[in-house]
């Protein structure tokens, strides 16, 4: 029988080990090159970058969308497990919430490096146009955010509580700090009808707003005139691709720190099965987009888009495309449908691979139309033809990765990974009905 | 600095001569046609104002004058009671590049980001490869300034799409959204950033760097009733500009009606199923003055 205090102890957070301390040197190294890089780029402009005029965008774009994607997982994991009260969801929420976060600042961050005038980011609130889809993106980030992060400390305030007095001895920076930040909670009933009523408001409300920050970044692509991206398609099929790419990051998430922090009592075998059984789905569900965005269309495809489809499936980018629809998609499917496979190990590698799948797969979707346009691209130099990006775009890109991870990692590293309060409460729950049977 | 200083003085000397009058020569339009009369042997120039008064000028004063730029608010408006619009006779473009070399010229344009390109188009297999001269259409629909956050670009009243790059963050979702990939970037510094002119976005000089740029239709020289250097400057006749309500274009040789033009012609605009309603019309490559003659290598920059 575990009693409150083992719980707290095993779930209290705890210093780095030298794994730690190493993998977080690691991304603060690739976070200071990235900042390097990206100084040299507002000295310079953006010709640091290989975007050119007609690969008018590159992976600063498709990494924010990226970032947007993941960003799902907290509304999903709400929508889908807190509101229909799915037990199985306790030991996963705040994961889920964390990486949430996580990819919706950083997300807010990358479109800015995409700027080329940040100095000028101002003008999106003084000269704002309600008409382009950037300024809705400029209201629905924010807000996204601000749920996000609500939706992450709410729930934190008990666990803090018990933080603070659980650290009174050990460390009384970090216990006055989780004091001020339990915002005093005592656990009356008063304050437990407070907030349980805001995180039913949040939860109610980070539904559409993230259903919509997804269909939000589907139309910055389709109010254009640009082929494989004109299509009515593209805010579901945006939802469902976000779904995949959240959920493939939670796995990957929940793997690493079930591990690492030895919570194979608290996120047990039976969570991690229906998490994979979770990611089948919502690959099959975008698989079904996919087929609808790249299959149906050669019945139809006008000569552009035959084109287009064509150097998908066979030319210059079918190897990333069949990888972000093999790796990041059928694969792990198969890994996931099998019982086997739904054990931590295969599930870790399958969640990773539709995390790198999911990546490259917005890369397929930016930069091969930019490159077909509806005139031919003549009259300039040979190499604005095809678009790979610049070393200083990648180590931008690692960069804006690596905050992301570190942004996870401290996280993780200074809050309870698992709720205690709530698992404390379903274990009691738990044990009062087993003594219940006869 | 000092030289930008006392071209500002000259031009205010030489706007309050005309302006002692009592006449007000607020418009570059009115007094061009005055400029007529420049008396070239000698510095200066014997002008008509508005109240029939002479006056005499210096040349520098004039030069001044002509170069005075409209300010980003002012060019927002548009040229009162016009409608520019142009024709490209796709029958006799020989791609000289003529355009291209006079449009650079005059916007101190890198050749990698030329506001005008020829194109070598070919509709299907059988017909025959024809030139087709590509700058901004000027959409009256356009949706580059649908989609821009900050209304960096914008339609005027003359139907004139423009640019003010003083304003522009250069997210370059304008270019994105712009179905004929009329607008090039200024991804570096460009060579004339730091020149001492004052920007107008009616001239889109200087240019500046992480803004979007295209071709402006010349607003600086239509205030001064010219036509566009790109179509002063071709040795065929390509290209004819004019003012819709008027219903005349002119390849500055040749006048003609507008809507006689389009009607004989068979005048259309290039993708018109798109709604975007371009102001640019062509007429379609035939009877052709030259025969196709294929450089491989389009590009003639560094
Ligand atoms: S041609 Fe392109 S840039 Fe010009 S007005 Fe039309 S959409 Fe805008
Ligand atoms: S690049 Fe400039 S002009 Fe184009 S949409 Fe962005 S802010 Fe507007
Ligand atoms: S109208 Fe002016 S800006 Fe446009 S292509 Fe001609 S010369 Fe260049």
């Amino acid at each position: 029988m575990t009693n409150n205090h083992d719980l707290l102890k095993d779930l209290a957070p705890r210093k780095f080990g030298l794994r730690g301390k190493l993998w977080s040197g690691l991304l603060i190294l690739v976070t200071a090159a990235g900042v390097i890089a990206y100084i040299d780029q507002l000295i310079q402009g953006q010709v640091v970058t290989n975007m050119r005029d007609y690969a008018l965008w590159g992976i600063y774009i498709s990494n924010f969308v990226f970032f947007v994607a993941t960003s799902f997982v907290g509304s999903v994991t709400v929508a889908v497990l807190r509101l229909t009260r799915n037990k199985w969801r306790t030991p996963l929420v705040r994961i889920a919430e964390i990486i949430s976060l996580a990819s919706i600042i950083m997300a807010g961050i990358t479109i800015i490096l995409d700027m080329a005038r940040p100095d000028r980011l101002l003008n999106l609130f003084t000269h704002a146009r309600l008409q382009s889809p950037i300024t809705w993106d400029v209201i629905i980030i924010p807000t996204y955010i601000a749920l996000s992060f609500l939706l992450l400390y709410f729930p934190l305030l008990p666990d803090l509580a018990l933080l603070k007095k659980y650290f009174n001895t050990k460390n009384s920076f970090l216990s006055k700090w989780y004091g001020r930040l339990s915002l005093n909670w005592t656990g009356s009933k008063m304050q437990k009808a407070l907030q349980e009523k805001s995180i039913r408001i949040i939860a109610i409300l980070i539904i559409p707003v993230g259903i919509l920050l997804q269909t939000i970044d589907a139309w910055l692509f389709s109010t254009t005139y640009r082929i494989g991206w004109d299509s009515t398609n593209m805010g579901a099929y945006f939802i469902s691709g976000a779904f995949v790419a959240g959920l493939g990051a939670l796995i990957t998430v929940v793997c690493i720190v079930r591990k690492v922090r030895k919570l194979e009592k608290y996120i047990t075998l039976y969570h991690l099965d229906k998490l994979g059984k979770f990611l089948v789905l919502a690959c099959l569900t975008y698989l079904y987009f996919n087929i609808n965005e790249y299959l149906i269309p050669i019945f139809t495809a006008t000569v552009e888009e035959e084109t287009h489809l064509n150097e998908l499936v066979y030319g210059e980018y079918s190897f990333l495309f069949w990888f972000s629809q093999l790796v990041g998609l059928i694969l792990p499917i198969f890994i996931l449908i099998f019982k086997a496979g739904r054990k931590p190990g295969p599930m870790f590698i399958a969640g990773f691979m539709v995390v790198i799948g999911s990546w490259w797969k917005r890369y397929i979707i930016v930069t091969p139309t930019l490159l077909h346009p509806f005139l031919p691209i003549e009259g300039v130099p040979e190499s604005w033809q095809t678009y790979f990006p610049s070393l200083h775009e990648w180590l931008i890109t690692g960069a804006t990765l690596a905050m992301a991870l570190l942004i996870i990692t401290f996280l993780i590293r200074y809050l309870p990974a698992v709720p205690i309060q709530r698992t404390a409460e379903e274990m009691e729950l738990y044990r009062t009905e087993k003594e219940l049977e006869p | 600095m000092e030289n930008k200083t006392s071209k500002t003085d000259s031009r205010r000397d030489f706007l309050r001569k005309l302006t002692s009058g009592g006449a007000v020569a607020a418009s570059g339009m009115a007094l061009y046609s005055l400029t007529s009369c420049k008396n070239k042997s000698e510095d200066k120039a014997t002008l008509l104002t508005t109240d029939g008064k002479l006056v005499q000028v210096s040349d520098s004063e004039i030069q001044a004058l002509e170069e005075r730029s409209v300010s980003p608010a002012e060019a927002r408006q548009g040229i009162p009671g016009k409608k520019f619009v142009m024709v490209v006779d796709l029958g006799k473009c020989k791609n000289a590049k003529k355009c291209i070399e006079a449009c650079d010229k005059h916007h101190n344009l890198t050749p990698d980001r030329p506001y005008i390109k020829v194109l070598k188009m070919q509709d299907n297999e059988k017909s025959s490869p024809y030139w087709m001269p590509k700058k901004c259409f000027q959409c009256d629909n356009p949706p580059c300034v649908k989609v821009c956050p900050v209304g960096a670009t914008y339609k005027r009243t003359d139907g004139i799409v423009l640019i003010d790059n003083e304003r522009c963050i250069g997210c370059r979702f304008c270019m994105a959204a712009c179905p004929y990939s009329a607008r090039v970037f200024n991804w570096g510094t460009p060579p004339d950033e730091d020149a001492d002119i004052t920007y107008s976005p009616e001239t889109s000089v200087p240019s500046e760097v992480g803004t979007v740029g295209k071709c402006d239709f010349c607003p600086d020289m239509l205030r001064m009733n010219k036509l566009p250097h790109c179509v002063t400057s071709c040795p065929n006749g390509v290209i004819y500009f004019g003012d819709e309500i008027d219903d005349t274009v002119s390849n500055g040789e040749q006048t003609v009606r507008l809507s006689s033009l389009l009607k004989d012609k068979a005048g259309y605009r290039y993708m018109e199923e798109l709604g975007t309603e371009p102001r640019v019309y062509y007429l379609p490559p035939v009877d052709r003055l030259f025969p196709f003659e294929n450089d491989s290598d389009n590009f003639e920059g560094t």
